[in-house]
């Protein structure tokens, strides 16, 4: 690299050396105005996301969102409450399969047999299942659920929720496992307490912060996803009487409404993208500020 | 000893039993049918859609422990669906084929049942800006776009029978189906009876290929990116387009005249069906002067006999509206009222199902 | 003795401690098996469902152009080209301006607060669902690229790549907003690729009288150079598996075309499109398709953590 060689002295007293001095002045001070113009620029599609999800979202905005169920073609007036009750719903049966699997599978791979070809295999197809497409996901429990099971429900659509989180809580549970300080685990040895105890009563209590961390994360990500629920959980215009029907979900309501030709349909999509934008980006901020980890 | 004692939170234990307590609450509720209400589901056709959504909303205050749940996913998937037992009833504009129905026998275990509900037209909806609606397309013109021979809308062949309209130089944009759907068998069923280059070039069925244009999902997807593509043509069925005011053409039949879509112009072609037995017949191309040449029935699939028998007459129950009261909604949203031989040998049908 | 040895309880009482199975450590041991099970079973029930089109149309499958239902034709070339080049594409706009943001957040040319505002706004692009990209692209990305595409094709027409005529919901539309979805994963990793530069060849740098640019073009971006590939292979993998955004803005056409202002399609539209509907040897060609979307981004995803991994290890040498 030739910037690295012994740059040309800068006499300012004769000539040689400032021209050169100048150029590399003046491409420093460029490319710094370029740098920052391009950084700045990132936010305008952000500001414009934003800006049109309140705009358009914020005129149908009311209490009758939450308490009405999706009007069909043609009429203008409804909500949609069954739709967050579903997402809610999918993303709670979600969690139940996955945090316990989750968690403690990081408990094996930190706390059992950290060194093991096992707990390496474990590692790495975790990270290989968080690459995995979404739609993926929602093919897969087509084909093992509503298959075997018959029926469209809101328990595929969990299953294939879970699939999609358990790569990352087992991920931020093994890095919140790690967190907790070795010094506890030797005092609680030391003390007498089985390895179910140390594991039970000290290491995970310390570590509950970072993994609910995680967990919110993953909520966050399930809440928005579509591709696994449209064909697991498909849709429904009414309320939710078993877990073994098509269930409405936000995300699916905002895909099959944002190409309607009805264009109160399409304020409704809108209006759900506003809630679904804001309730995951609080999730997301709340797993990041409430659960503030104890050791860093 | 005291050390451990501070340690302990409190937390684990009562976390753990709520976990348990959730979990035996969600497997309850699983089995757990809460309220007396009965809950069936349909897929299929998004032809009828809007017709049937309606029917669902408005057969709730008629028995309110009934819950209908439509959802338009296309003819195909709707078939496919019911075929493989996972919804009550189905819908498609294509009836079921022979190998279908012998499926659904094995897998959905039984007769099906094919019941005509509604029908309707199919038109061509364009938005070409300054342009009237009614534009007049010969059988050369529609069949030329849509195999991609005619590019741009000032081209001889559409000019020729419309003398005195402005037509800009824009390119075509045809608009046509991605899903399976029974609206496109319908569609290119009739345009292969009319044109053997479409049979070579495009063929007919649920699902083809097209040679030119962007595709939207549903009768809904189409219409929505017709309205928002200046130079659009694209196939929706007659509701869609008359409800979202597009411009729709009028096709020449096989008479020679140009007929524009209607409630009327297809409930004229429908008068001259005869069903058979099985109710299902498809008129490709029909021959009357005033006929418009695009229409179909459309079908609701119900098994001969349901296992669930408070199902059974749910279904039964709603399929009753569907043909008596129902029939009335019908062309509030642009759909035609069955004619009265059709409604009895429906209601026959819907009979021997238990 | 006989195994059995004298212990204090809680209560202070003298039990008698009988060694048990760990029932906790199995459960865990299950946990995890069960975890490895899960990336297994999910390749083996796609390859079995997939396998009667393989065994059908084998490599075919790959290289055939026309995907016809009707008429049990299935080749997925179209497709395929359309997944490389809507990625690549992304990446292209994504790459440049990922690393600049990098580059601003790992310097410090303008005051913390406004860099976390950045690092914020960065994040919260990582987190707006696929749906709500494809919700604003259909409402405001489209009718862009219509109005601007038009004046491309006119104009520049006769290359392939801008062939009109101009549609709204083509390629280029899909990659524009791939790229806005990928520029996060980009940034996060570069941005720790820049930040992991040990603070002593910067300063060596700049002893030598390097100025900022200089430093940071000749020492650190090469010294980041493996994390930089790394996250851009790992944003790759991201813009390959995206579905929602994708299937609502491409146009959804299986035609073979080499416009960017064409419709087009990608694997995992594909998949969304047709699943629901799809029967007999249509289900087992969209299996395939499956299949050969979790390969891609398996292999891409693997190849992206191994130069991550090696850009660590060389980092760390440096210290």
């Amino acid at each position: 690299m030739t910037h690295l060689s012994a740059p040309a002295p800068r006499n300012f007293f004769t000539q040689e050396g400032t021209k050169t001095s100048v150029l590399r002045l003046f491409r420093n001070r460029f490319l710094t105005g370029l740098c920052i113009t391009l950084a700045l620029f990132t936010l305008i599609p952000l500001f414009s996301i934003i800006l049109l999800v309140l705009k358009n979202g914020l005129p149908l905005f009311s209490l009758s969102l939450f308490t009405q169920l999706p009007p069909p073609p043609g009429l203008e007036e409804g909500g949609f409450g069954n739709a967050i009750i579903g997402t809610a719903l999918m993303v709670g049966i979600a969690l139940t399969l996955s945090v316990p699997l989750g968690v403690l599978a990081a408990i094996y791979i930190t706390e059992y047999a950290p060194t093991s070809r096992f707990a390496a295999a474990v590692r790495f197809v975790a990270k290989l299942l968080t690459g995995i497409p979404s739609i993926i996901c929602g093919v897969f429990a087509f084909a093992v659920v509503v298959m075997t099971t018959r029926h469209f429900s809101a328990l595929a659509g969990g299953v294939a929720l879970a699939i999609l989180t358990i790569p990352t809580i087992l991920l931020t549970a093994e890095q919140a496992l790690l967190g907790v300080p070795n010094a506890y685990r030797e005092a609680s040895f030391g003390l007498g307490a089985t390895h179910f105890q140390t594991i039970f009563r000290i290491v995970l209590p310390d570590a509950l912060p970072a993994i609910m961390t995680g967990v919110m994360l993953a909520v966050a990500r399930a809440a928005g996803e579509t591709a696994p629920v449209l064909f697991t959980a498909l849709f429904s215009q009414n309320w939710i009487h078993s877990l073994m029907e098509p269930t409405a979900s936000l995300s699916a309501l905002i895909y099959n409404f944002a190409s309607l030709p009805y264009a109160y349909q399409v304020k409704m999509a809108w209006s759900a993208s506003l809630i679904l934008v804001t309730l995951v980006t609080i999730t997301n901020i709340a797993g990041q500020l409430l659960f503030t980890p104890k050791h860093r | 000893m005291s050390f451990i004692n501070q340690t302990k939170l409190k937390i684990p234990y009562p976390i753990m039993n709520r976990t348990f307590l959730a979990a035996a609450v969600i497997a309850a509720s699983a089995t757990l049918n809460l309220g007396a209400a009965t809950a069936i589901n349909g897929s299929g056709a998004t032809f009828p859609a809007p017709l049937y959504m309606r029917w669902a909303s408005d057969f709730k205050k008629v028995d309110p422990n009934v819950t209908v749940n439509y959802q338009g996913i296309g003819s195909g998937a709707g078939v496919t669906q019911f075929t493989q037992g996972i919804t009550d009833f189905g819908a498609s504009d294509v009836a079921m084929k022979d190998e279908e129905i012998l499926q659904a026998r094995t897998s959905a275990g039984g007769r099906t049942v094919m019941i005509p509900a509604t029908a309707g037209s199919i038109v061509l909806a364009y938005n070409v800006p300054g342009v009237q609606p009614g534009l007049k397309l010969t059988r050369a013109a529609y069949i030329g776009i849509l195999v991609g021979d005619i590019k741009t809308w000032n081209a001889p062949e559409i000019a020729k029978a419309n003398s005195g309209v402005n037509l800009p130089n824009l390119p075509i944009t045809v608009v046509t189906r991605s899903d399976a759907s029974g609206t496109t068998a319908v569609f290119t069923g009739h345009c292969a009876e009319v044109s053997s280059e479409f049979t070579a070039k495009v063929g007919s069925g649920k699902s083809v290929t097209w040679p030119v244009g962007v595709a939207g999902k549903g009768n809904d997807g189409v219409t929505a990116l017709i309205k928002s593509t200046p130079g659009a043509i694209g196939y929706v069925e007659y509701g869609f387009a008359a409800n979202n005011k597009l411009s729709m053409a009028q096709l020449q039949n096989k008479a020679g005249n140009f007929i524009a879509p209607s409630v009327e112009s297809a409930a004229t072609t429908l008068a001259s069906i005869k069903l058979p037995a099985n109710l299902r017949f498809f008129i490709l191309d029909p021959k009357g002067a005033n006929d418009y040449p695009i229409v179909t029935f459309t079908w609701l699939l119900l098994k001969a006999a349901y296992a669930d028998a408070a199902k059974g007459a749910a279904v039964k129950a709603f399929v009753n509206y569907a043909l008596t009261k129902g029939q009335e909604t019908a062309p509030q949203l642009g759909y035609v009222t069955l004619p009265s031989e059709v409604v009895t040998k429906a209601q026959a049908a819907l009979e021997t199902v238990k | 003795m006989d195994g059995k040895s004298i212990t204090a309880g809680s209560s202070g009482a003298l039990r008698e401690y009988r060694p048990r199975p760990d029932f906790f450590r199995a459960g865990c041991w299950i946990a995890a098996g069960v975890t490895v099970a899960l990336l297994g079973f999910i390749l083996g029930e796609i390859v079995v469902k997939a396998w009667p089109a393989i065994w059908k149309f084998g490599f075919g499958f790959l290289t055939g152009i026309q995907w016809s239902p009707n008429r049990d034709l299935y080749g997925v070339l179209p497709v395929l080209i359309g997944t490389a080049a809507s990625s690549l594409i992304a990446l292209l706009f994504a790459l440049p301006l990922g690393l600049a943001i990098a580059i601003f957040l790992s310097e410090n040319f303008l005051p913390h607060p406004i860099r976390q505002t950045i690092r914020f706004v960065v994040e919260l692009l990582a987190s707006i669902p696929s749906v709500v990209y494809g919700l604003w692209g259909i409402f405001l990305v489209v009718p862009l690229v219509q109005e601007y595409g038009a004046i491309l094709a006119a104009k520049l027409g006769f290359l392939p790549v801008f062939a009109g005529p101009a549609y709204g919901n083509s390629l280029l539309t899909a990659s524009l907003v791939l790229a806005l979805m990928v520029l996060p994963t980009i940034t996060a990793i570069s941005r720790n690729a820049l930040i992991a530069v040990p603070p002593t060849l910067r300063e060596a740098s700049y002893a030598l009288g390097a100025t900022r640019w200089e430093t940071i073009l000749g020492v650190i971006l090469p010294t980041a150079a493996p994390g930089i590939v790394a996250s851009t292979i790992l944003g790759l993998g991201r813009a390959m598996g995206e579905t929602m955004a994708i299937a609502m803005l491409i146009g959804n056409s299986q035609r073979l075309t080499w416009s960017l202002l064409s419709p087009s399609n990608t694997l995992s539209a594909l998949l969304a499109n047709q699943f629901a509907e799809a029967e007999g040897i249509q289900v087992s060609a969209l299996m395939y398709a499956a299949l050969l979307l979790v390969l891609m981004t398996l292999l891409v995803n693997i190849a992206g953590e191994a130069v991550l991994r090696r850009a660590q290890r060389t980092v760390v040498g440096l210290k």
